[in-house]
């Protein structure tokens, strides 16, 4: 049986997260075991179940070219920029 | 019975239904299956838990009552045979406790009522789970088809006294996804009912095996 | 490379499943995590093996969770595995093969209620003392698969503890089940965490990688500690006329396990070995018609291709 990926978002959460996978022949069975491998303590408000060959991820061996550039450009932060006293609600 | 059952019809019907669910975990066809088994298992359960606990002390009643004093549907005691034979067996009483949660969440007692607002629930996923499954292997292989057919012969006789109204709909539309052929409507089949009051006293023997050895006992 | 993944790991780094890692790195954590996945689900066996005969509704429906969760663990694990570059069906079937191990405590018959108290308590309890420093294991899948495990187990050994308590306020035949539990339950717990320091071999590198955290005679130490008081409340004796407590290191002693014992049954001569690995086996051969059915099912209908 094929292998999917699978996503919970809790509840009062923001945004779902990868908790595992799960093998299953159809989507309605992927839904299914996701629901009772991975929610039997009340985790979830939302389930995904993606197929794992669906996923697009990111090479390795590219995380430099990737996520390097980005971490040097401090001033996308705002810790970067000084408030003058005085100044308040900035 | 194709009457609407009673309070005690229900209990006892889900308890049994769960002990046979029970039978297959880790066994099943898959590791997730064992999951869902058990799952469906422990929801039937808590749901004959609930009701028992409204007609008196819920282990007195389970542990200690004799065979013939159970009041289960038939089919909720007819042995698990393969996976296709538990699998319709599941659609068909799903299909029945839909409808009879339906009818209990609009009773005057509270506590049936109780029991029925979170049993309808439970309820639904079940369904969805037996029907895809009846689904898969209706229209699956030819072997998974062959043994369907078998178990739709062994099963439909114990269905007489679970066929109330809108039963028999619930469960052509299934069947027809299926590509499975629906029978007539069942005759009572007393040796088929015979066969049930058997696998009854056989599973409750075991079930009530430990408790009986040491009667008063806490556990 | 190897000099930077055993630095980074040193400094508590993670690996992910695309990172780079050694070839041994990779071999033994798919050996320990599949392992580890197949113990929890022959786990399920000898404790199954009471659910048909739970004495109460109320032990039933706990003792069907445990076992769900039990199922769910493997599930969990044989996942983590699955990111090494190994397969589901490759790991099982080296299982049915007897190529590939579990824990021998799984090895023992269950021939009383009482077997599954001592279980949840001597037997989870040790699991959980192995499993938590393995929440901080090097290998991210498997570190968070054990978070995961981990918050479930607990509740595994309470229940376990639980029957214990209510069997010794019982009746005699009741206290005298129990006893009898411990009494057979003790030292093969005890053998779970392993052979002595000196005779494990692959724990140095182990510990180096940061798969394993504490060693086999810590963790055994640190169970006796901890579950003698426990005996000691239940009114239970632990069957070794050696366990005193020293005032002096604020341990208990304890006598030696059989070794001997350990090795037979897990080299496949314990009571049930042949039992456990058959009825999977069953199992697994009895369902292949309805693996089948779901996959022809799926051909069949799919709009949706999975992987």
């Amino acid at each position: 049986m094929a292998l999917w990926e699978v996503f919970v978002r809790a509840r009062g959460g923001l945004h779902h997260a990868h908790v595992g996978s799960v093998h299953a022949a159809d989507p309605e069975m992927a839904l299914e075991n996701a629901r009772d491998v991975f929610t039997r303590r009340g985790e979830a408000a939302s389930l995904w179940v993606v197929p794992s060959g669906a996923i697009v991820a990111s090479d390795p061996a590219d995380s430099a070219e990737l996520f390097e550039p980005a971490m040097d450009k401090e001033f996308r932060h705002p810790t970067y920029y000084e408030v003058p006293d005085g100044v308040a609600n900035l | 019975m194709s009457e609407l059952p009673t309070v005690e019809d229900v209990a006892d019907g889900c308890l049994l239904l769960s002990h046979r669910l029970t039978q297959w975990v880790g066994d099943a066809p898959t590791m997730e299956e064992d999951v869902a088994l058990g799952n469906i298992a422990l929801d039937l359960l808590g749901q004959s838990r609930g009701l028992l606990s409204l007609l008196g002390d819920e282990d007195q009643l389970a542990y200690f009552r004799d065979a013939d004093e159970f009041h289960n549907p038939a089919i909720c005691a007819t042995p698990n045979g393969d996976f296709a034979k538990t699998m319709l067996r599941q659609l068909f009483v799903d299909c029945w406790l839909e409808l009879v949660w339906h009818t209990f969440s609009e009773q005057e007692d509270d506590g049936v009522r109780g029991v029925a607002a979170k049993a309808v629930k439970e309820n639904a996923y079940h369904r969805r789970h037996s029907r895809a499954w009846v689904v898969r292997l209706g229209d699956g292989t030819e072997e998974s088809r062959r043994r369907t057919l078998l178990a739709l012969e062994e099963l439909w006789p114990l269905t007489a006294d679970i066929a109330v109204p809108g039963w028999r709909e619930s469960v052509t539309e299934a069947l027809v996804e299926a590509t499975v052929p629906v029978p007539a409507a069942a005759e009572p089949d007393p040796a088929a009912l015979a066969g049930a009051v058997d696998a009854r006293r056989e599973l409750l023997a075991e079930m009530q095996s430990l408790a009986r050895a040491h009667p008063g006992a806490t556990w | 490379m190897l000099e930077r993944f055993d630095a980074h790991v040193a400094a508590e780094g993670k690996v992910e499943s695309d990172s780079w890692m050694p070839d041994a790195y990779r071999k033994t954590l798919v050996r320990q995590i599949s392992q580890h996945a197949h113990s929890e689900i022959i786990g399920m066996q000898p404790e199954g093996n009471w659910l048909t005969r739970a004495p109460s509704l109320r032990r039933k429906a706990i003792l069907l969770a445990k076992v769900q969760d039990e199922a769910g663990h493997g599930l969990y694990l044989y996942a983590a595995a699955e990111t090494l570059g190994t397969s589901r069906d490759d790991m099982v079937d080296a299982l049915l093969a007897g190529t590939a191990k579990y824990s021998s405590i799984f090895n023992y018959p269950t021939p009383t209620w009482a077997d599954i108290g001592a279980i949840g308590w001597l037997v989870d309890g040790a699991a959980i003392m192995n499993q938590v420093p393995l929440c901080r294991c090097s290998y991210g899948p498997y570190a968070r698969a054990m978070k995961r495990i981990c918050k479930e187990e607990s509740f595994h050994q309470r229940q376990g503890f639980d029957i214990l308590v209510t069997l010794c306020r019982g009746t005699d035949a009741q206290r005298a089940m129990a006893q009898d539990a411990l009494d057979r339950w003790w030292w093969p717990s005890l053998m779970m965490f392993g052979p002595h320091d000196t005779d494990s071999p692959h724990s140095e590198q182990s510990m180096r990688w940061r798969i394993k955290r504490f060693s086999n005679d810590e963790l055994r130490q640190r169970f006796v500690d901890v579950t003698a008081p426990q005996a000691a409340f239940l009114g239970l004796r632990i069957p070794d006329d050696e366990l005193a407590y020293d005032e002096d290191t604020g341990h208990w002693r304890f006598g030696e396990p059989d070794w001997e014992e350990f090795r037979r049954v897990l080299s496949g001569d314990g009571p049930c070995n042949i039992e456990r690995i058959e009825r999977r086996t069953r199992a697994h051969a009895d369902g292949a018609w309805v693996r089948e059915a779901a996959e022809a099912y799926a051909a069949k209908h799919s709009e949706t291709t999975a992987a």
